[in-house]
């Protein structure tokens, strides 16, 4: 990388001079600053438990949705596989691993959309209609918009790898991509646990 | 001062700058990902419209000067202050403070370019666009009053004044959204510069060998991650108020105002220690090198930057004290605010350390640094007096805070930056400000800002509140407020002399040579301006300060550390 | 749950006076600095009134001693520094001393500090209790307090007064204190009512109701105005308050309860005038005790002859004034809610010469 001449007196020490991988220290930079965004979204959310004035209330319309937890959490599990598995050059098996991440993403919002459509159409909860749909709706939407973001950026990798041009030296990029879907996927264990959980 | 070419491997061979087509030079800096280059747009950017925030500000001083005065309609004057603030804060203050730390981190660190550069570009240009979309507001939209349809409800954009019931038209929209795309860019910016320090330091610069102004923006790029996101999340959400129809802070369906002020000031607190961490490390450079003597402190000041930061989260609702939160909560802030003086008091006295015993040279960086120091010690000062709740009861929302904040904003920030543009423009241009139209910039803008800013705590003490058009004579604020204005005149005047001595000197400025202040950070050993890659060879560093190291092998910084 | 009598002298009699040492040393520089300027401005901080104005008054004393003091010896250091250690002309030789640092000088610095914050926290804590956390008397006067933009709304509860823009008040002796508690909350958007001689000042939200009390001791007229924007005419929400004796308190009191001035037997134009009034949007948007206007987003007019002024304070309460007023209201305080009615001349001297009947 460098040549160590000029600036140096005598340079006692011969350890390897290494610094983190700048995928990892961006993303991880990125993540806090989502998670400050996410956490507003949860303290108004949390703020306002109790006080819609009219309207139906969560532990009303609301139910745990267990299957598409099941699958969003699993998603983790198969993109760590996707990572590891490419790391010792596996890259079949990545790719295996990478396309059951998306289908299970998939699935996660799709049983998301039928949720909002059972709201919506039986249970006449919208945006509109009080505090606790403003923010049911924000929160949850906010989560689902980074899972639409999190599949396509996946997707395109897929597709990549589908085409053979993922290899072994790209594991750290992967690996920065994983650590998002990890990221929406802890978000997701909040947002379960304050709204089917704790608020209903 | 001596200076020294301490490398003798630089590679000179520059393309030559003259005689290119000037459509070329242009599109150059449009497709440019150079760390400098976008440095300096950000600095251009941001000094036009320091420029345009100084004329909305000369304006209501003008309204102001006499009570009843018909200057300008109420419409407008709402509407000056809204941008005045907006402007300088989110169009002034962060682009000029990012520019700064894009130019200069890389290169004390001995890095190439930033971490992400295309990054670095698509931040510049979503914070350029976003404030021409706020300006455009002036003249396009559909609003209802005069001067277009610009943003009326004040910096700070309380709820529910901004409800689509109370701000119809899409005035707040312009300043909702110009602000969100404003947030992608710093947080794009921050994210790059944290990402930059932790990973491309060159050989052996251990964290404990950064230069302070690289801890400064590591620190403040950290705190931009936590704070301005609080921000965008509110204005996702007041925007969901006012187009589909949610009830956020809708005070007639069970919403709160006061929820938006605590958004409003998580993100605004924090915001202001991200404005002034900058001054600090521009201050921490500059007053060791026209002292000749290192920082006193080193371990203390970071450790006083880095606890400023993480208390900076903690005091917000010091803006909120007579909201009625309640004697508990009244109480916590006010210990909390406290607190953070006493780091902060900790900064003030190194400085006086490392002035004292050394040989002040009072060259133009450091005359502004020096006047820094008063003035952020004045500010510190009627900081703590309103951080005493009770008093704040009587303070708040009058002119005695105004005047506060801008004892801050210009007496500390700004005056920091002066002297930071005095400090590397020789290394940006490699040429020397003229020192003579320095010290007519200094004298002429200090003056003005003492008359402007002193003189603008009393009409506060006699309770005059801010955000008010005009005022009713036999209050006993009419003096006062003249004399605000007079400072007007020099601080434009000065600023005057401030931009036409950047032009002259670009033209006609003594050649600088590398190192003409005989410094120690690593930007001092490449050529004045750098090459596009920073360094021929990257350096290795074995102290805080390696080019003394050089320069004094005989008693050279790695000894002590 | 009352006070006794002592433990009310000391919580809404004296409670400046707790830093009596503070007063001594620095009230002589308040004097000095404020005094030229005091006998100009009604709205001076440092002139307190009332109770919460003289308990902040104390402690804002204690932090300006504090801090001037540590500005003398901060910036008197750095001063001194810059001229004792400027470089002269023998010094561009050789560098000075290089110190890197201190522990000893650098924790002292640190620890008295604290000791500093320590003082000052436990000196404002003091004040927030005495002024925000103390259980209301029985005796007080309760006022509800309605913001609007761009006017204030009182309502005396107990009284059966409705009043709009001048607040009434009575004294409060202290040797048995009557102090007015202010119920205070929004119509619209968020304002913050603040009469500097009397108190610190307190925002006026939407749902949410704060509470704030004052407790005058002089007769007088307090100014004020709405401290927190509102809107395009938050400069001219002005803020008057009348602080009586009680016996003046009770003719307004009883004067304010009656019914509106129903008889105009000799005045014929006002007569006519209530007749127009009445049969015109007006009576939408304001009340007039005991006929038909009973809209509540304007003030109450019941009693508004007996007023000073109109429009909140900003302009006075002449018939001429009155009847531009009525004409366009924009034309004098743009951005008024208030719509110009459209009214010819004829109607607009009616109504005037109605109003101007209402004490």
């Amino acid at each position: 990388m460098s040549d160590t001449v000029g600036i140096s007196i005598a340079s006692t020490r011969e350890a390897p001079w290494t610094l983190p991988y700048r995928g990892t220290v961006g993303m991880a930079c990125l993540i806090v600053a989502e998670s400050a965004i996410f956490v507003i979204f949860v303290v108004a959310y949390i703020f306002y438990l109790g006080k819609s004035l009219t309207g139906p209330t969560p532990a009303q319309v609301l139910e745990l949705p267990i299957f598409g937890t099941v699958c969003l959490l699993s998603s983790s599990i198969t993109v760590h596989l996707a990572v590891a598995t490419l790391r010792k050059g596996m890259l079949r098996a990545s790719t295996g691993w990478l396309a059951s991440t998306v289908f299970l993403g998939l699935i996660f919002l799709i049983t998301t959309v039928r949720e909002w459509y059972h709201l919506i159409d039986d249970e006449g909860l919208t945006i509109q209609t009080n505090l606790f749909g403003t923010t049911y709706y924000s929160l949850v939407g906010l989560h689902a918009t980074h899972v639409v973001f999190g599949l396509i950026m996946l997707s395109l990798l897929l597709g990549f790898s589908l085409f053979g041009l993922v290899r072994e030296e790209h594991s750290e990029k992967v690996e920065t991509l994983a650590l998002y879907w990890h990221f929406v996927d802890a978000v997701w264990v909040v947002v379960f646990t304050v709204v089917y959980v704790l608020g209903r | 001062m001596s200076t020294t070419h301490v490398v003798d491997k630089i590679d000179e061979t520059l393309t030559p700058q003259q005689g290119r087509p000037p459509l070329n030079v242009v599109y150059e800096w449009l497709r440019t990902v150079d760390h400098k280059k976008i440095g300096l747009m950000y600095i251009a950017y941001a000094l036009v419209f320091l420029i345009i925030g100084g004329v909305e500000a000369t304006l209501m001083r003008i309204q102001l000067a006499i009570p009843n005065n018909h200057f300008v309609s109420p419409q407008v004057f709402n509407q000056l202050f809204t941008m005045h603030g907006t402007t300088m804060v989110f169009f002034v203050g962060m682009p000029i403070l990012f520019g700064f730390g894009n130019y200069l981190v890389p290169l004390m660190i001995g890095a190439r370019d930033m971490a992400f550069p295309r990054l670095n570009a698509f931040s510049f240009w979503v914070s350029a666009f976003a404030g021409l979309l706020l300006y455009f507001s002036y003249v396009g939209g559909s609003g209802l009053y005069a001067a277009g349809s610009a943003p009326d409800v004040g910096w700070f954009a309380y709820a529910p004044l901004t409800a689509k019931v109370f701000s119809p038209g899409h005035s707040t929209d312009y300043w909702t959204l110009a602000i969100f795309l404003s947030g992608i860019g710093s947080i794009g910016t921050a994210l790059n510069i944290v990402t930059t320090i932790i990973c491309m330091r060159c050989k052996d610069m251990k964290l404990s060998r950064m230069p302070l102004l690289v801890w400064l923006y590591l620190v403040m790029s950290s705190l931009v991650f936590v704070a301005v996101s609080p921000l965008t999340a509110a204005q996702v959400m007041l925007t969901l108020d006012r187009y589909l129809g949610s009830h956020f802070f809708d005070t007639q369906a069970g919403g709160s105002a006061v929820l938006w002020m605590h958004f409003f000031w998580i993100f605004g607190h924090p915001e202001v220690y991200v404005l002034v961490l900058p001054a600090f490390a521009f201050v921490n450079e500059i007053v060791p090198v026209f002292s000749r003597k290192a920082i006193f402190g080193y371990p203390a000041m970071v450790a006083a930057s880095v606890g400023i930061g993480f208390i900076s989260l903690s005091v917000w609702a010091h803006h909120m004290f007579t909201v009625g939160m309640g004697a508990a909560a009244n109480t916590f802030f006010v210990f909390a605010t406290m607190v953070i003086s006493v780091p902060t008091g900790i900064k003030i006295f190194n400085w006086l350390a490392t002035i004292w015993g050394g040989h002040v040279i009072f060259r133009t960086p450091m005359i502004f640094c020096v006047a820094f120091l008063f003035q952020f010690l004045v500010a510190g000062l009627t900081g703590i007096m309103l951080s005493v709740a009770p008093f704040d009861w009587q303070l708040g929302n009058s002119y005695f805070v105004v005047a506060h904040f801008h004892y801050v904003l210009v007496g500390a920030i700004l005056t920091a930056l002066f002297g930071a543009f005095y400090y590397w423009y020789p290394k940006i241009t490699g040429r020397m400000m003229s020192e003579s139209l320095g010290k007519w910039h200094f004298w002429l803008f200090i003056i003005g800002f003492h008359l402007t800013f002193d003189f603008m705590h009393v009409p506060g003490l006699l309770g005059m509140p801010r955000r008010i058009y005009t005022y009713e004579a036999g209050r006993g604020w009419e003096g006062w407020n003249i004399i605000v204005g007079i400072g007007v005149v020099f601080q434009a005047l000065g600023t005057l002399c401030f931009v036409y001595n950047l032009v002259h000197s670009y033209v006609k400025g003594k050649e600088a040579g590398h190192d003409p202040w005989d410094a120690w950070t690593l930007e001092w050993s490449t050529s004045s301006p750098p090459p596009d890659y920073n360094f021929a060879v990257l350096p290795t560093v074995n102290s805080r300060r390696p080019l003394w190291d050089l320069k004094h092998p005989e008693d050279p910084d790695s000894d002590y550390e | 749950m009352s006070l006794s009598a002592k433990q009310k002298r000391t919580v809404y009699g004296a409670g400046g006076l707790s830093f009596d040492w503070a007063f001594r040393t620095i009230l002589c520089l308040a004097v000095l600095f404020v005094k030229p300027v005091d006998a100009q401005s009604p709205t001076n901080i440092f002139s307190p009134a009332a109770t919460p104005a003289h308990s902040i008054f104390g402690v804002a004393m204690l932090v300006l001693g504090v801090t001037l003091f540590i500005f003398l010896v901060v910036a008197g250091l750095l001063f001194y520094a810059l001229i004792r250690y400027r470089n002269r002309p023998g010094d561009s030789n050789r560098e000075p001393a290089q110190i890197y640092g201190s522990n000893q000088i650098e924790l002292s610095w640190t620890v008295i500090p604290i000791l500093i914050v320590v003082m000052l926290f436990l000196s404002t804590t003091r004040v927030i209790l005495e002024t925000q956390a103390i259980p209301k008397p029985d005796n007080a006067m309760n006022v509800t307090v309605i913001g609007h933009q761009f006017w204030w709304e009182y309502r005396y509860p107990q009284l059966g007064v409705v009043t709009a823009n001048e607040l009434h008040i009575p004294l409060s002796d202290p040797a048995h204190p009557t102090p007015t508690y202010l119920t205070m909350s929004s119509a619209d958007v968020s304002h913050s009512f603040w009469v500097p001689r009397l108190a610190g000042k307190m925002d006026v939200i939407p749902n949410k109701i704060n509470t704030m009390w004052i407790d005058p001791q002089h007769p007088g007229l307090y100014l004020g105005q709405c401290a927190q924007y509102c809107g395009t005419q938050h400069a001219k929400m002005l803020l008057r308050v009348y602080a009586q004796t009680p016996a003046d308190f009770a003719v307004w009191v009883n004067q304010q309860r009656q019914l509106a001035v129903r008889d105009f037997t000799g005045n014929v134009k006002a007569a006519e005038g209530q007749t127009v009034f009445m049969h015109n949007a007006c009576i939408n948007c304001h009340t007039v005790a005991g006929t038909v206007a009973n809209g509540r987003f304007g003030p109450d007019l019941t009693h508004m002859a007996s007023r000073d002024t109109i429009a909140s304070g900003a302009i006075q309460n002449t018939p001429e004034n009155l009847r531009a007023w009525i004409d366009n209201p924009n034309s004098m305080k743009p951005g008024s809610l208030m719509p110009a009615m459209h009214l010819n001349d004829q109607d607009l001297d009616l109504i005037t010469a109605y109003l101007t009947q209402l004490r």
